[in-house]
């Protein structure tokens, strides 16, 4: 049986959240939920004798999103028409760029679930302008120009990638780095962010490229990864059953979780690009693309690589926190509250994370949640300078996420600081201890483990507010002092 | 008769007083009640709306606004969109179009004051060289009856002619203002590439059109482009550059001008009586002083074919939004692309629909490395020979078009004849520069011919001069069609 590796390119469309449209001056909107057709006019309709205007405001996203993803930028930059006929297409053409994009040859770094980094190139990154939106009722269409018009950044990627793991790695990068120059909000259920791998497979070790298919219908990374994988796994399967790999565009079924044929490609579509006449070449100077360089953002990887510099924090989790701007910021916030960098990691990668989990958040939505990151850091330093066990440390966090409010107070209030004291503890070990000779037989007759046992029991006597250490310590002694 | 005023003097009487605009407005709207049923220049009425703008100019005038063209009638050339009036391009995928705004150019008239008449007839989509390939039948020229205004301006340029305007707007993309000048003996201007915002004009070939002006006289001319000219933010193609005082320009004197005569423009196929005709108006130059050169622009021969790969290219993706899909009638067929068939199969004309196929072939992969990509070299070409020629000269004198009016169905079924009348008109609109037409005699028949006058880019100023100076030598200008 062969082997065989997926060759995978993707395709990013990520709509740019500029005030206004491409070309015109009609505002950008969550096409979602807007009523139809009331963000239009004539230039975004395509009316006649309209003509476009160029966004200034989407040439600087592009080119923070060419610069971020190392991308060169060329001098000249020049649209394109690209012409088909569709029903949500205004003008019959679609405003592109074809020969002429506007940043080109860059790379993306991914991190793998191995621990190790690979680069994905970048072969170009240009701007246009997205479709409207069609609905199908019964025997007719509905047309929603509300997104004609919305600039549009296409990301193609060179064919770097080889597993769905990868796929997967580079989309969740790539989405973050738009993220962080909150030029898409990468909400790919919306329609914000589509993502389209290409994908053939091969022999391992061969580099033949064989027939490709596209997958479109991906409303998430999940179904990024998943349809990926679905299809290195059909395409290998017909090879080696001896069949053909037809080209052709498929769909991802998200209920039976499948890619199904949407189309096959029999003729390569013509588009007829030519230079859009209606618009002046575009000449990006350098003192431009310098100004839009000193302006990005800090980066996912340079916050990383600061993170554990600065922090002292593991690769792992400087990763993890990094992946979604959100949470890097809500991280530092909780520094700049006085929490300590590598405790303030493990709660928020932890506890944080399995209750926003449980809640079905979305990490991104780390901001909104109750648990402030000056809570949070309180919290920490309670726990850090005894205050409170880690017991009630996580109990105290559930209470904190599900209600908000100061932990100081609430410790306070709810009398859950913990108990020192060795007397009082020293009185409750005894009760318990006397309480359960069987157990105190069998541990002093060789079953050690019976200690974490008693260890509860304490610990309930106390209603869990015993500083563990010292009752661990008084236990031992206890027993040992029962021994003859 | 105030119809038989020119757009200036008009101007001085309702400054003075002498007259009003709702007289005047009012006379010629009776004017094309008689004359045009037979002349057909116009395709929409705007009676009511141009005595309600006549009698507002009117008011604005007596509150002591003296804005140069308040309370001027002009005809508007069907291809500019005009808001809540029909705009049909002269095709009947646009019947019952009403726009949902007006384009600048006209706007910026509205502003002034200027009183639309109506729109005029036009080439679908302003293909054409005799307004023959309208939707809604033809124009007659003024001249004569059975012969063709030209085109695809014809309309405004016969209702010029025949005094059913003081002036008009048009639209050159090949010489679709000059060639009807000259076939309707009036005055017509092509301005540079650039001048005026082309926002509002239905675009055919966009790196080619151009908004144009029709007059009686250069100096209505003037008056009509310093009212048009001028950057418009919702052109990216138009030049932010400063709007000279045309008519202010015009001194009447062109003594030591040097004036270009190109020897390619003087093929065989030329009507003997239009070459001799402007042989004498270059001799007119010469007694004025003018300083006369014989000169080359060698890539002469390829503008026609150049032409016509660039601007059905550009056609083919311009005219694909007519889908009945927002507007215009749609041919409902159940599904999407027998709809879509239907729609453009009905609506469009025979002439269209052969430009969009030859555009669509000259895009294909392909072919467009050999076709568009060519052209657009040989483009270039064309501009470096007046890029070389104005160094040498300061204006260029020839023939407009190559015959007189021709009559009407004479060409029809030949495309390759009817191209060929812009032969002279194309060179300008590929590189960019200015290009009038003025009158300068009349053939055996009595039918105008047209003397062409080009200049480099933006220098509009001089080619008026020019045009201005020689009419003020000759009357040419002021015989007028009997009707
Ligand atoms: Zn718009």
């Amino acid at each position: 049986m062969t082997t065989y590796e997926g060759v995978i390119g993707l395709e990013v469309h990520a709509e740019l959240e500029t005030e206004s449209k491409m070309f015109c001056s009609c505002a950008v909107v969550d096409s979602t939920s807007a009523t139809p057709n009331t963000h239009v006019c004539p230039v975004c309709l395509g009316m006649p004798g309209v003509l476009p205007v160029i966004n200034r405001q989407a040439i600087e996203f592009g080119l923070m999103v060419g610069l971020a993803l190392n991308c060169e930028i060329p001098e000249f930059s020049q649209f394109a028409r690209k012409s088909y006929f569709y029903p949500d297409l205004p003008k019959g053409y679609q405003i592109s760029q074809y020969e002429f994009p506007l940043a080109i040859n860059g790379w993306l770094e991914i991190d793998l679930p191995d621990g190790s980094t690979k680069r994905v190139h970048i072969r170009r990154a240009h701007l246009e302008e997205d479709a409207g939106k069609l609905t199908h009722e019964g025997d007719h269409s509905l047309v929603d120009l509300n997104r004609a018009g919305v600039p549009l950044l296409e990301i193609v990627s060179e064919a770097d990638i080889h597993t769905a793991d990868e796929a997967e790695a580079y989309a969740r990068k790539l989405r973050a780095i738009l993220r962080y120059l909150g030029v898409n909000s990468g909400d790919m259920s919306k329609g914000v962010l589509r993502m389209e791998p290409n994908i053939s497979v091969r022999p391992v070790g061969s580099d033949e490229l064989r027939t490709r298919t596209e997958i479109k219908n991906l409303n998430s990374i999940r179904s990024v990864t998943r349809g990926s994988a679905y299809e290195i796994e059909r395409q290998s399967a017909v090879y080696e059953s001896g069949g053909t790999v037809q080209q052709a565009t498929m769909g991802w079924d998200e209920a039976r979780q499948l890619t199904v044929v949407q189309r096959y490609k029999e003729t390569a579509e013509d588009y007829r690009y030519f230079p859009e006449p209606d618009l002046p070449v575009l000449n990006v100077s350098r003192e431009w693309v310098e100004e839009m360089r000193a302006n990005l953002p800090e980066l996912p990887d340079a916050k990383r690589d600061r993170f554990i510099s600065e922090y002292g924090l593991s690769r792992y989790d400087a990763s993890v926190l990094v992946a979604e701007r959100a949470v890097a910021e809500y991280y530092e916030a909780a520094l700049n509250a006085g929490g300590d960098p590598k405790q303030v990691a493990n709660y928020i990668t932890g506890d944080v994370f399995r209750q926003m989990n449980t809640e079905g958040r979305d990490r991104d939505d780390i901001g909104v949640i109750k648990l402030t990151p000056t809570a949070l850091a309180a919290l920490v330093t309670l726990v850090q300078n005894g205050t409170i066990n880690h017991n009630i440390a996580k109990k105290l966090l559930e209470a904190l996420y599900a209600e908000g409010g100061d932990p100081v107070q609430l410790v306070e209030r709810q009398g859950l600081a913990q108990v020192s004291d060795t007397d009082v503890l020293s009185q409750a070990v005894a009760a318990v201890l006397d309480e359960h000779p069987d157990e105190v037989t069998r541990y002093l007759g060789g079953e050690e483990k019976l200690i974490k046992f008693l260890m509860g029991m304490v610990m309930r006597a106390m209603r869990g507010k015993a500083d563990a250490q010292i009752v661990q310590g008084l236990l031992v002694e206890q027993l040992d002092a029962r021994r003859t | 008769m105030l119809t038989d005023l020119t757009l200036t003097d008009a101007q001085e009487k309702l400054r003075s007083g002498a007259i009003t605009s709702v007289e005047l407005t009012q006379q010629h709207l009776e004017r094309i009640q008689t004359i045009d049923p037979d002349v057909k220049a116009y395709l929409t009425l705007t009676e009511n709306q141009a005595l309600a703008a006549a009698d507002q100019a009117d008011q604005r005038r007596q509150q002591g606004d003296d804005t140069p063209l308040l309370g001027i009638p002009l005809a508007i050339k069907d291809v500019l969109m005009t808001k809540a009036v029909q705009t049909t391009c002269g095709s009947r995928i646009l019947e019952g179009f009403l726009p949902p705004y007006t384009g600048t150019a006209v706007q910026n008239l509205f502003d002034m004051g200027v009183v639309m008449l109506g729109k005029t007839n036009v080439d679908e989509f302003a293909m054409g060289s005799s307004t023959e390939n309208s939707g809604y039948g033809v124009t007659h020229n003024p001249w004569d009856l059975d012969r063709v205004p030209g085109g695809s301006s014809g309309g405004s340029a016969a209702a010029v002619a025949a005094h059913m305007a003081l002036g008009a707007l048009g639209t050159d993309t090949g010489g679709s203002v000059r060639q009807p000048g000259s076939f309707c003996g009036v005055c017509a201007l092509k301005p540079s590439y650039g001048r005026v915002s082309r926002y509002g004009l239905i675009a055919f070939a966009s790196s080619l059109d151009q908004i144009g002006v029709f007059g009686r006289t250069v100096e209505d001319m003037a008056v009509l482009l310093g009212a048009i000219a001028g950057h418009d933010p919702r052109d990216s193609t138009s030049m932010d550059l400063p709007v000279p005082d045309y008519r202010a320009g015009l001194t009447g004197d062109v003594h030591g001008l040097r004036v270009g005569v190109p020897k390619e423009y003087f093929i065989e196929g030329i009507q003997p009586e239009v070459e001799q005709t402007i042989r004498a108006a270059i001799d007119q130059f010469v007694t004025l002083g003018a300083d006369i050169r014989e000169i080359t622009l060698p890539h002469t021969d390829y503008a026609l074919p150049t032409y016509y790969l660039i601007a059905p290219a550009e056609a083919s993706a311009n005219l694909a939004r007519f889908d009945g899909v927002r507007y215009g009638p749609r041919q409902s067929q159940g599904a999407m692309w027998p709809t879509y068939k239907a729609t453009r199969g009905q609506g469009f004309g025979a002439e269209v629909k052969r430009r969009i196929m030859l555009g669509t072939y000259a895009l294909s992969a392909g072919y467009y490395d050999a076709y568009y990509l060519k052209a657009q070299k040989v483009r270039t070409l064309i501009r470096q020979d007046f890029d070389r020629a104005f160094e040498a000269v300061d204006i260029i004198l020839s023939p407009t078009a190559p015959t007189t009016a021709f009559r009407i169905g004479e060409k029809v079924d030949d495309p390759l004849q009817m191209y060929l009348s812009d032969v002279f008109t194309l060179p300008a609109n590929l590189a960019g520069i200015v290009g009038a037409s003025i009158p300068c005699g009349f053939d055996r028949a009595g039918l105008p011919i047209g003397l062409q006058i080009m200049g480099p880019a933006f220098d509009e100023p001089t080619v008026l001069r020019a045009a201005h100076a020689y009419q003020h030598a000759t009357d040419w200008h002021t015989r007028r069609p009997t009707l």
